[in-house]
This record gives C-alpha cells, sequence and structure tokens, in this order.
C-alpha cells in the first residue's frame, strides 16, 4: 500500500515536472509545478510529516504558485514565440539537456553505492517526527534566530519587490 | 518496502530536472519555475533524511527553505516585470547589457 503510493506519487511527481520544462505555455508549467508540488505533499504524508505536506500546499501551491500565475496573465506572454527577441539556439540547448542527464547519471549512481537503508519506525508520542508540537517547540527555541531572521528576510524582499517593480515617474 | 534510496533518487530526477529546465528552456518565468523544481528536490532530500535521523530538524530546514523561495519568487517576479517593461521581452538572451 504504501509502496504503491509511494511510487503513484513519484511518478506524477516526474511526469508534472517534465512538462513544466517541456510545454511551450508558461501558464501550463505554472498549472502543472502545482500539481507536481501536490505530490511532493502526498510524499511528504507518507514520510510522515503532515506539517510540512500542510505548508507546502498553503506556501507553494497557495502563495507562490499565485503569484507566479499573476506574473504570467500580467505579462500577457502565452508562449515563447510571443516574446520576441532573438530565436532559440539549438546546439547551446542540446549541450545543456547533455548536462543534465550527466548530471542525473552521477547522482545516481553515487547513490547506488550508498546501498539499501531502510526507516526505523517512528518513536510516536511526543517524541514523533510528525508532532507539530515537537517541530514548533525546536522552531522557537534552537532554531529561535535563524526565525527573526527570515523575518527580516521577508521584510527586505517585500520592500525590494515594490521598488523594483515600481514604474518611474 | 520503500528505502531512504528510493527518496534520494527521487529527489536526484527532479533536481535534474530542475537543472534541464534552467538549461534548455529560454523563458524568464519557466526558469524561476526550474530553480522552484530544484528547490523542492533538495526539501524533499531535507524530509526523507530527517525522517531517517529521526529528527525534526529537516523539516524545520525545509520550513526556511520555503521561506526564502517565497522571498526568491517575490523579487524574482518583480525583476521580471521590471525588465519585461524595458524590452517587451522575456528571453534572456535579450539582456546583454552586462555583457563583457
Amino acid at each position: 500500500m504504501e509502496q504503491a503510493a509511494f511510487y503513484i506519487f513519484a511518478a506524477l511527481a516526474v511526469v508534472a515536472s517534465l512538462l513544466v520544462i517541456g510545454l511551450r505555455s508558461p501558464m501550463h508549467s505554472v498549472i502543472l509545478l502545482i500539481v507536481s508540488f501536490g505530490a511532493l505533499s502526498g510524499l511528504y504524508l507518507l514520510l510522515d510529516a503532515p506539517f510540512t505536506a500542510v505548508t507546502q500546499i498553503i506556501i507553494y501551491a497557495g502563495a507562490i504558485m499565485v503569484l507566479f500565475l499573476f506574473v504570467v496573465m500580467l505579462l500577457n506572454a502565452h508562449t515563447e514565440d510571443d516574446m520576441g527577441g532573438p530565436r532559440i539556439s539549438g546546439p547551446a540547448m542540446g549541450v545543456g539537456a547533455l548536462l543534465s542527464v550527466l548530471l542525473a547519471a552521477e547522482m545516481l549512481w553515487a547513490l547506488q553505492r550508498l546501498g539499501v537503508t531502510g526507516f526505523g519506525p517512528d518513536p510516536g508520542g511526543s517524541a514523533s517526527i510528525s508532532s507539530v508540537a515537537r517541530i514548533g517547540g525546536a522552531l522557537f527555541t534552537t532554531h529561535a534566530f535563524a526565525f527573526e531572521v527570515t523575518s527580516i528576510l521577508i521584510l527586505v524582499a517585500m520592500v525590494g519587490a515594490v521598488v523594483i517593480a515600481r514604474r518611474e515617474h | 518496502m520503500i528505502s531512504l534510496n528510493h527518496y534520494l533518487v527521487l529527489s536526484g530526477i527532479l533536481f535534474s530536472i530542475g537543472t534541464a529546465g534552467v538549461f534548455v528552456r529560454k523563458n524568464l518565468i519557466t526558469i524561476l519555475l526550474s530553480i522552484e523544481i530544484m528547490l523542492n528536490a533538495v526539501n524533499l532530500t531535507f524530509v526523507a533524511v530527517g525522517r531517517y535521523l529521526g529528527t525534526v530538524d529537516g523539516q524545520i530546514i525545509t520550513f526556511f527553505v520555503m521561506t526564502v523561495a517565497a522571498a526568491e519568487a517575490a523579487v524574482g517576479l518583480a525583476l521580471v516585470i521590471a525588465l519585461f517593461r524595458h524590452r517587451e521581452t522575456l528571453i534572456p538572451d535579450a539582456f546583454t547589457l552586462l555583457k563583457w
């Protein structure tokens, strides 16, 4: 059962991601990326991480992808042909694709040397890694400084985005 | 039985798809989407290894990665809008002002 769920979600994530980089319309790419994020969210559930699964849906599929959709619609660029500028060059694309395939082969070769390692059972109770209380405790004690720094990062990014996208008068 | 290796292999494949997108596509928005694919592949690694080691640290790092990804998307898309306003195109080859 768990095995079947893993393979379904994994296949969904890989196929959706391939279509994201394969389709010419940015709108279709964004919507397929949401599908891919949904599949990853299912994988997080299989990994006993319900908090991460929910934040994946809310933040990624909910907030970030809506931002992307908003910009795609705002710029009204349906396909790459609509965008003007120089045409896509063939040889450079081939080299890039080859490099990515090499990267995948290298990683698979390295992982194959690692040997198969199974997961231990989740301890359960208050020590369970699926416990949101434990995540919150670690986030606001051990990682409290990093948490505060991210709030400053968000503020800077917000002001920066407004300044960059503002129309000059 | 699904092992840690299955998740790491899946993550490696997704990361390679993301790099392929950055190399192959000539559209600033799709390149940003490819970066999101790569960030998600890394997130999957963090959560899987965190599950393997029995700690919540993997999930906490994933939380921070999501925050940084949100900031990156906001600034990146603002840059895309500003670039489109200047050149009326989204193809990176059109922006060569700083090229030596």
